[in-house]
């Protein structure tokens, strides 16, 4: 029998426990961690990607990703979620090259009726330090702190645009290895400490 | 027997998959109500089948649960979703408000202040707020898109001309993050400024309705109301009979048929506390101290 070492039920919903506190408080980090996932995924995109996708979310890839056929591979096999060519059409977005991602407006934003219909946009940096950002709207108290790298220079820009949209507009995880923190759309960002 | 009966917390993976994955863009999209695929559960709708999956699909083998009704942690409804979870998902429970990490609600917010650490998750039954004013669920889903809540304005002006005052007691609409009019479940109004900045999440699971929403730790919640009749919490002019508590939502019991009544804290945790260092009338042990396993 290839009985798995850990509970996958258990796996699941400590990931996912993990994004749900990141999201309701934007900018704190939380851990999770999938074992097993070729490179360039990261141990917390694993995680999620196991946690979060089935053969009902349309999971697409950027060019970093896309160039190792290992991870559609894995993403297939893990999860059954079907691989899709267009931005658009995905439940999921995984981005490797942070700094080459598409604009939010290439993504899913969901209908003014229906806002949820709109892409998750997980993004692996490689610290939470250095560019530092500061945060506000729902989840966070008064403002927190917030630094990542690397991101793309008119971040501060593209993440006013997915405001600007709110309700419609895309949800971003961003990972470094273990580690996550959620930016979604509600969120109020501008640049400096 | 050797293998479990259920999947941990009852649902399967994929229907957990499909409610985490809506609970996510509720909490990114404060006060809208997210359509999710909803399950039948093994209790009737009304029993709270939606507050019920919200729990399945977020409880951790680690989490406490607590589970009220109308603010009782000891009334049918609380004790069989309790000794359900028990059952599904082998979990640790208690009726104490500061222990719980996650806490489903039927009907009341609980009196202590909740923390950064909690989960709320209310059972609801009618998720939508205009729907007695607008029965069509395409034009209600128009009026949230272009946040056209003049109507919602109209009866609550309509209660001051008929009554005097808002006459609208619980289920009160409120307004999250200037964005969203949201129905908060049948809390008592009393209960609607605990909503406000609160630390701790907020879900709401609708099993008939098939909805989730959510407000995040910290968002403004603000109850409808006009600059001429601004919102006010009710409470009963009364102190509880058991505890003495003068600031805790109190529930009315008549104790014979010749109309005699006494006035009780709904929160029965709170109340339990309260007497338990001294306040009011010694605290007796009462079922809810009891453990359901």
């Amino acid at each position: 029998m290839n009985a798995p070492a850990i509970n996958t039920a258990f796996a699941s919903q400590a990931a996912f426990r993990a994004l749900m506190e990141a999201t309701a408080q934007p900018g704190e980090i939380r851990t999770a961690s999938a074992l097993g996932a070729p490179a360039p995924l990261s141990p917390a995109t694993a995680a999620l990607v196991q946690s979060l996708t089935d053969y009902e979310t349309p999971v697409w890839l950027d060019d970093a990703f896309a160039r190792v056929p290992a991870v559609a591979e894995w993403i297939r096999f893990q999860t059954g979620a079907p691989i899709v060519q267009e931005p658009r059409q995905a439940a999921f977005a995984l981005i490797a090259d942070v700094e080459a991602m598409p604009d939010v407006t290439q993504f899913a934003l969901g209908s003014e009726e229906y806002p949820d219909r709109s892409t998750t946009v997980i993004a692996q940096i490689e610290r939470f330090g250095g560019r530092a950002f500061q945060l506000g709207g729902p989840g966070i108290k008064t403002s927190r702190t917030f630094a990542a790298e690397p991101l793309p220079n008119d971040f501060v820009q593209r993440m006013a645009v997915n405001r600007e949209l709110f309700p419609r507009g895309v949800d971003l995880v961003l990972v470094a290895g273990e580690m996550m923190a959620a930016l979604p759309r509600s969120v109020r960002i501008t640049e400096g400490f | 027997m050797t293998a479990p009966a259920y999947n941990f917390a009852y649902l399967d993976e994929q229907t957990k998959r499909m409610i985490r994955r809506a609970i996510l863009k509720a909490i990114a999209i404060p006060g809208y109500q997210v359509p999710f695929a909803s399950r039948e559960m093994p209790m009737p709708y009304g029993w709270g089948t939606g507050g019920v999956q919200v729990t399945a699909a977020i409880l951790g083998p680690n989490d406490v649960l607590k589970v009220i009704d109308q603010g009782s942690d000891d009334t049918t409804n609380a004790v069989s979703i309790r000794k359900f979870f028990v059952k599904t998902a082998g979990v640790k429970t208690t009726t104490t408000t500061t222990e719980a990490t996650v806490i489903q609600t039927r009907h009341r917010i609980p009196e202590t202040p909740l923390g950064d650490h909690q989960v709320l998750v209310y059972q609801v039954p009618i998720p939508e707020p205009l729907r007695f004013l607008e029965p069509r669920e395409t034009e209600t889903r128009r009026m949230h898109a272009l946040s056209e809540y003049g109507l919602m304005h109209v009866k609550l002006y309509e209660d001051i001309s008929r009554h005097g005052h808002i006459a609208t007691a619980y289920a009160y609409p409120v307004k999250v993050d200037d964005r969203y009019v949201m129905d908060p479940s049948p809390i008592p109004k009393f209960d609607n400024p605990k909503m406000n900045d609160c630390p701790a999440l907020q879900l709401f699971g609708a099993g008939r309705e098939k909805r989730i929403y959510a407000i995040p730790p910290y968002t403004q919640v603000v109850s409808l109301d006009f600059e001429d009749h601004p919102f006010e919490p009710y409470r009963h002019d009364a102190s509880c009979e058991l505890c003495g508590a003068t600031d805790s939502y109190l529930d009315e019991v008549i104790t014979d048929d010749r109309g005699t009544r006494m006035f009780v804290c709904s929160d029965t945790d709170y109340c339990g506390t309260r007497r338990a260092m001294g306040h009011g009338t010694a605290a007796e042990d009462t079922e809810a101290a009891h453990d359901d396993r």
